[in-house]
Formats: structure tokens, C-alpha cells, sequence
């Protein structure tokens, strides 16, 4: 399994180290589709890896999604390749073959990256998924991460389905937060590699900056955020492969939460060392930056998360809370 | 950059039955312990209680059973280690013993000196203390100076050590000492050797030190001519740093670099439902919680294939440090002292000061911070 997923995921760093170039990201910020990353990843079959084999798909778990979705984030992929992934993990899962092509992830509140682009459109509320073509999309455009983000303007929905119980209430909401925590993990990565080869390079007083103790404890502080949100995206994967997504509903929280953290202070410690060169539009620092800050508010910000594993805690009591916080891997002694 | 990985474990079959039986121990040995217990956890001191953990096969569980041990898993005994503080128990009487200086014995003792130990910490009964830092040599502990003199049939040691955890209640100490001159102020890590110290030996003085609660944790040890034989010579001489780096992976890996003041929560929780800011604060830091435990129970996993990963360590460490630090201030926080139990605000008020030796005791948070620097590949 393990070693599927690691291949996979070298293909998606692969295919991005060629194709998600800062050129391409700036062009996509523009307004340009990058057809050739989104044709080559359909060849892959990416759309649809987490759609079981005997829909049309790859049959991949949760697990293997964050892992593929953390590969997106460290190229700042310029496609809603991650959404359309979970969009379609979302009409199998209530029965719906997934049409092929760009399906959009519809989020409540939120403009979707890309929209116009989508020939379909998935909505999951309240235990239920719905497939749409919508008629039009009201275009707009990211503040933060300059992507096309468009609203779409629906008719009556194409196919309509309930999800098992495992996948919760609010399904789409949860995947979502996986998503973004995922790519904020992914994304952390690279901005660290960047600047411990900036401070490695550049120079003032007659030494590397990287040299001074004041970068390095702050570079320190940041591989340490890094470290975690890698590591509580990759316990949400898990325990939604085990659980479900709903029965993940506390990892994914927790990895939405220390992700978004991870990814304030990350970019707060990858500015400060890069200085004024990371400030301009010709380096390429913000590409990853300002998606990750965008990330950061996609499918809820942590403040959202946070009080819903904050409201659970407090209604079980102090008496629970190590209980449960050490019982979710484990099968209850007999 | 060789980046830090940590690949997910999964807690042993063994554990929900463990759990239970620790759960059922702690309930009942617990029941009336002060908010002083939990408040100093790993650095409090009860010699019964660890006899009875001792009882229990809950000491030197991985070790191997001609010394009395259980032969279990290094995971399996991460399931105790961390019910143990999560509640903040007293284990300082064998947790040293348990965590290190066993362990050091263990893999480059004599045969006498496992026969001699090791059966001892895991019943209990010998309690060990830390003698790395001097007046002089805190960070920088390779340039300490306590030395030992070869002398016939053993080693007389003359200087000092400082703020050696419960020495005064202690049975031994593993020290770090030089036996011979570093050869150039640059090579200041060669010519030290660690030894096994009867903490009884004459001309041996421990004089407490109180610290700034106004407990008496840690001390001052004066050596004047103390005699210690060669058969109290662990591994071998001139090689202490590198026996005593391998050991600090032991001392920084377990949970109780994160879970210092966990029991705060738990006491606090239920008096925090009226507080509107109580959702989102409680929900941060059991996210955080939750995210450090699968570190720490990575590294402990990468300990049990028998690997040495001391920069792993150190960065979970630091980034558990931060969190257990940050714990009593967030509840400080929310906290209305007219309404809060008494129980509850003293806990806070003594883990308060506390919280301060967290990022200071096992390698200062610069220090932890320089080792992932370098590991970063930063020079
Ligand atoms: C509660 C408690 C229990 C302890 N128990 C024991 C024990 O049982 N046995 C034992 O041997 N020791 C023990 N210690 C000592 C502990 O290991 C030392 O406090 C620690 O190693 C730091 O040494 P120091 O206090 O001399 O500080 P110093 O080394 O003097 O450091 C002072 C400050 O300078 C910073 N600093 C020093 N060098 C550098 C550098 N190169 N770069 C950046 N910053 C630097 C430090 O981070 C710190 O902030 C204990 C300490 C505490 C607080």
C-alpha cells in the first residue's frame, strides 16, 4: 500500500517539478488554464484516484490523498487537481460515477478555485452528494492567491445520492480541511528548503546569514512547525482511512488547526529571513506564501476547527479527556 | 537538506489492557495526591510509589529477564510512561534509572554491574541522579571540569556538580568526569569518562539547593578525594561523550518532553464551560497535543528498531516544550479565579513556575534549536 502511495507521489512531484514552474504559476495567476499540467495529470488518472476501481477509478485511500495532496502544496500546483480528487471521491461514495473532466468542490461560503473551468460541480450537504453542470459562474478572483475563483450559478442537480454514515454530515467540509491542511504542509516544506538555501547563500558581514544564531533559532523553530503539520496531516489520512472522514472529524480538526499554525508562523519565520528580496513579485517566496495564507481560511480557518474540537472536549469533561484522546487507534480492552 | 522524518506508529495490541490496568493503579494510588504531585511529575519523588510500579514489572519492562526484566516492547513501555504523566504521577525515584542510566548500563555496563543494578531499579528500590552539569559547564558541558585521577584500584575525584535532580534522595549517580586532560581547548569532548557514583561515599557532600517554588528538587555536589573503585567505570575510558550523547537521545525522546503539564487540563477543563473563549483554546492545544504524541510516539518507535535518533529528539523536544509551556498560560487565560476551585488555581499557580525548567532541564531551548540548525544543514 505504503509503497503505492510512494509512488505515486514521486510521479506528482515529478510531474510538477516539470510542469508547475514559477512561469506557470505566475500564468495561471493571470488568468491562463495550464492545460498541459491538468492533460498530463488526467493521464495519470489523478482526477479520479480516490474513486473505487469498479467506478472508473484508482481505488485510493485517504491517506494516499493527503500524501498526494502534500505533493500539490510543495509545487503550489496552479490546478484544483486536490478539489476535483475529493469532488469525486464524494459522488462515488454516494453512487454517483464521477464524470471525467474538472468537477469543482462546492464549500459553503466559498468561491472555488478555478470554477469556470469545472464542467461539474459536487456538492455534499448533510449526509447527501449532488452532482451539477451549472449554467453559468460568476467569475472573481482570489485576494490572496490571485487564482480565478468563481461562484456558480445551478439548476436542478444532474444525479443526487446519500452517503454512508461514515462519511458524516458535513463530508465535504472535512475533505476540504484535509485538503488545505495537506497543501500547507506541502507547501512549508519547500518555503524551508528555500530559505535554508537562501541563508546558506546569502551574505552580510563577511559570512552567510545562515551562520548567525538569530537565523538559525528561527529557522529551527520553523523545521519544528514543518515537522508537525506533516505529521498531523498524515494522522487525519490515517485515521479517515480507518474511520471514515466523519469518525476523523478530530485529526482532521487537529490537522487543520496545527497546519494553519504551522503555516502563520512558517511564512512569518521565511519572510523575516529572506528580508526584502522575499518581499518583491519577482521571487518566488509568495507563490508558496500566499496560497498557504489563503489555505490557512480555505474549508474553515483553525479558529472553526479548533472550537469544534474544544466544544467536544468540554462537553466530555476533564475525566475523558486523556481517555479519549489515547483510545481513537486502539481496539478497547476486553 | 537530509530532512527529519516521522514516519506514524501505532500504539502495541498490548496497550488498551495495559491502559486499563495503569488507569486502575493510578485511580487508587492517586486518589489524594496534592496538586504538588502532578505539578512536578517526573521531578517529584516517592520512593514507595515506585517500589509498587516496580512491583508491577512496570520498571526495566524492555529489559532482558536475567536481570528481572519483562522483555517487552519499547512501545508497550511508552504506554506506561505516558499514563504515568498523564497524571502527573511521582516517578522520579526510577525514572532516571529507567530511562538512562539502566539503559546505559544495559548496553556498555560490565556483567558485574547489570548483576549488580539493574535488578534494583526495576524492583524500585535504586533511585539514580544526573551528573552532567557543574558550576561552570551548563550548555557547554564538554568543558566541565570535576575530574577523576587513576589512583590504585579505582579513581579519586575532586570538584563539583550542580543542580543534580533529587541527589539528596538518591542512590547513585551516573557522572560524566574527565580522566584526562582535553588535549587542546578545541578537543575538550575527548579525555571524559562516566562512572557509577555512590552517592554515600565519603568525602561526597550534596547540599540542597531550593528552587524558586521553594522545593528542595535539585542540588550542589561537592567531591573531595571521593574514592570510586575501577569496577564503577561504565564503558570504556576517555569515551563519556560519545556514551553520554547517545544517552541524551534516551533523556530527550519520551513524552515527558510534552506532557510536563497535561494534568493542568484535565484538573481545569470542567470549570472552563462558561468561558466563551474556552472552545477555541482547549481545541488549539489538544490539536497540538494530539499532533505531539504521534511525534513522540515515532521517535519511540525509531528507539525501538534500535536506531539513536538524537535530532529527532531534539526538535520534538523543543516543539513539546513549547506546548507544555504554553499550557498553563492558556488556561491562566480563561481561568475566573472567583469561580475556580481551589484545587485548581494552586495547580496553576505551581505549574506556572514550574514551566519555566521545561525548555532549561535536558538541553536549553537555544541548545535544541542549534542542534536542528545544523541538522537544517545551517553552519
Ligand atoms: C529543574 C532542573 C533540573 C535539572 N536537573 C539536572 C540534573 O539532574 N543533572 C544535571 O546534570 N543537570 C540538571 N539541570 C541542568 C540543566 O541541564 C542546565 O540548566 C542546562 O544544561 C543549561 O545550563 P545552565 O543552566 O548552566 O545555562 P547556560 O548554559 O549558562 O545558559 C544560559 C543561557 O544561555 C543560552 N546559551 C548558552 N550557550 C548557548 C549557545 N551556544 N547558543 C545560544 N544560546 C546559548 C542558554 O540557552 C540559556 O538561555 C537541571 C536544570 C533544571 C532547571
Amino acid at each position: 500500500m505504503s509503497d503505492i502511495r510512494d509512488m505515486l507521489v514521486e510521479q506528482v512531484d515529478r510531474l510538477l517539478s516539470d510542469r508547475a514552474d514559477p512561469a506557470t504559476l505566475r500564468a495561471a495567476e493571470a488568468g491562463t488554464w495550464p492545460e498541459a499540467l491538468w492533460a498530463e495529470a488526467e493521464a495519470l488518472g489523478l482526477p479520479l484516484a480516490l474513486v473505487p476501481e469498479g467506478m472508473g477509478g484508482t481505488g485510493l485511500g485517504w491517506g494516499d490523498a493527503a500524501a498526494l495532496w502534500q505533493a500539490l502544496g510543495r509545487h503550489a500546483a496552479p490546478i484544483p487537481l486536490g478539489e476535483s480528487m475529493a469532488a469525486a471521491a464524494l459522488l462515488a461514495g454516494a453512487g454517483i460515477t464521477p464524470p471525467t473532466g474538472l468537477i469543482a468542490l462546492g464549500l459553503p461560503g466559498e468561491a472555488i478555485a478555478w470554477g469556470r473551468r469545472a464542467g461539474h460541480l459536487a456538492l455534499a450537504p448533510g449526509g447527501e452528494a449532488a452532482l451539477h453542470a451549472p449554467t453559468d459562474w460568476q467569475q472573481g478572483r482570489g485576494l490572496i492567491a490571485r487564482e480565478p475563483a468563481d461562484r456558480p450559478v445551478l439548476g436542478a442537480p444532474l444525479a443526487e445520492g446519500r452517503l454512508p454514515g461514515a462519511y458524516g454530515p458535513d463530508a465535504a467540509l472535512l475533505a476540504g480541511a484535509l485538503l488545505n491542511a495537506a497543501r500547507i504542509a506541502g507547501a512549508l516544506e519547500t518555503v524551508l528548503l528555500m530559505t535554508v538555501d537562501y541563508a546558506n547563500t546569502r551574505k552580510q558581514f563577511g559570512r552567510p546569514i545562515g551562520g548567525f544564531q538569530a537565523v538559525q533559532q528561527l529557522l529551527a523553530r520553523c523545521a519544528g512547525e514543518v515537522a508537525a503539520a506533516g505529521v498531523a496531516v498524515a494522522n487525519a489520512g490515517r485515521a479517515a482511512d480507518r474511520r471514515g472522514l466523519a469518525g476523523a472529524e478530530f485529526e482532521i480538526a487537529a490537522a487543520k488547526v496545527v497546519a494553519g499554525e504551522a503555516g502563520g508562523t512558517g511564512a512569518e519565520i521565511v519572510h523575516q529571513v529572506h528580508a526584502a528580496i522575499g518581499f518583491t513579485d519577482d521571487h518566488p517566496l509568495h507563490l508558496f506564501t500566499r496560497r498557504i495564507w489563503a489555505w490557512r481560511d480555505g474549508a474553515g480557518p483553525e479558529r472553526l476547527w479548533a472550537r469544534r474540537i474544544g466544544d467536544a472536549a468540554l462537553a466530555r469533561g476533564g475525566a475523558h479527556l486523556w481517555a479519549d484522546l489515547t483510545s481513537r487507534d486502539e481496539e478497547p480492552a476486553a | 537538506m537530509p530532512s527529519l522524518q516521522f514516519p506514524l506508529r501505532d500504539t502495541p495490541a498490548e496497550a488498551p489492557a495495559l491502559r486499563a490496568e495503569l488507569r486502575a493503579f493510578l485511580a487508587e494510588t492517586g486518589r489524594d495526591w496534592p496538586p504538588m504531585v502532578p505539578a512536578y511529575s517526573w521531578m517529584g519523588f516517592d520512593r514507595d510509589f515506585s517500589r509498587e510500579v516496580g512491583k508491577r514489572g512496570w520498571i526495566g519492562m524492555t529489559w532482558p529477564k536475567a536481570y528481572g526484566g519483562g522483555e517487552r516492547t519499547a512501545l508497550e513501555r511508552y504506554v506506561v510512561l505516558e499514563e504515568m504523566l498523564a497524571v502527573g504521577a511521582p516517578v522520579g525515584a526510577h525514572w532516571i534509572g529507567d530511562r538512562q542510566s539502566g539503559p546505559l548500563i544495559l548496553r556498555l555496563g560490565t556483567e558485574e554491574q547489570r548483576r549488580e543494578f539493574l535488578p534494583r531499579i526495576i524492583r524500585g528500590e535504586m533511585a539514580f541522579a544526573i551528573g552532567l552539569s557543574e558550576p561552570d559547564s551548563g550548555s557547554d558541558l564538554a568543558s566541565l571540569r570535576t575530574k577523576a585521577e587513576k589512583v590504585p584500584g579505582g579513581w579519586k575525584v575532586n570538584g563539583r556538580k550542580v543542580w543534580t535532580s533529587s541527589a539528596h534522595r538518591c542512590d547513585f549517580m551516573i557522572a560524566l568526569l574527565r580522566t584526562a586532560p582535553a588535549p587542546d581547548p578545541k578537543a575538550k569532548h575527548q579525555g571524559l569518562s562516566q562512572f557509577l557514583v555512590d552517592l554515600r561515599s565519603s568525602g561526597l557532600t550534596i547540599r540542597p539547593i531550593l528552587d524558586l517554588v521553594g522545593q528542595d528538587g535539585f542540588n550542589e555536589i561537592t567531591f573531595d578525594d571521593v574514592f570510586v573503585p575501577d569496577a564503577m567505570l561504565v564503558g570504556q575510558e576517555g569515551n563519556g561523550w560519545e556514551q553520554a550523547t547517545a544517552e541524551l537521545a534516551f533523556e530527550r525522546a519520551g513524552p515527558e518532553r510534552y506532557l510536563s503539564s497535561l494534568p493542568l487540563l484535565t484538573e481545569a477543563l470542567n470549570d472552563l464551560r462558561a468561558e466563551p473563549a474556552a472552545p477555541e483554546a482547549v481545541g488549539r492545544l489538544l490539536a497540538r497535543a494530539a499532533t505531539l504524541r504521534q511525534m513522540s510516539l515515532s521517535v519511540a518507535g525509531m528507539l525501538q528498531e534500535g536506531h539513536t535518533p538524537a535530532r529527532e529528539a531534539a526538535l520534538v523536544k523543543d516543539a513539546g516544550n513549547d506546548f507544555e509551556q504554553a499550557l498553563p498560560e492558556t488556561i491562566r487565560g480563561l481561568v475566573d479565579p472567583a469561580r475556580t476551585p481551589p484545587q485548581v488555581l494552586e495547580m496553576l499557580g505551581l505549574m506556572t513556575m514550574v514551566a519555566r525548567s521545561y525548555s532549561l532541564r535536558g538541553g536549553t531551548r537555544e541548545i535544541l534549536r542549534g542542534i536542528i540548525a545544523r541538522q537544517l544543514g545551517l553552519r
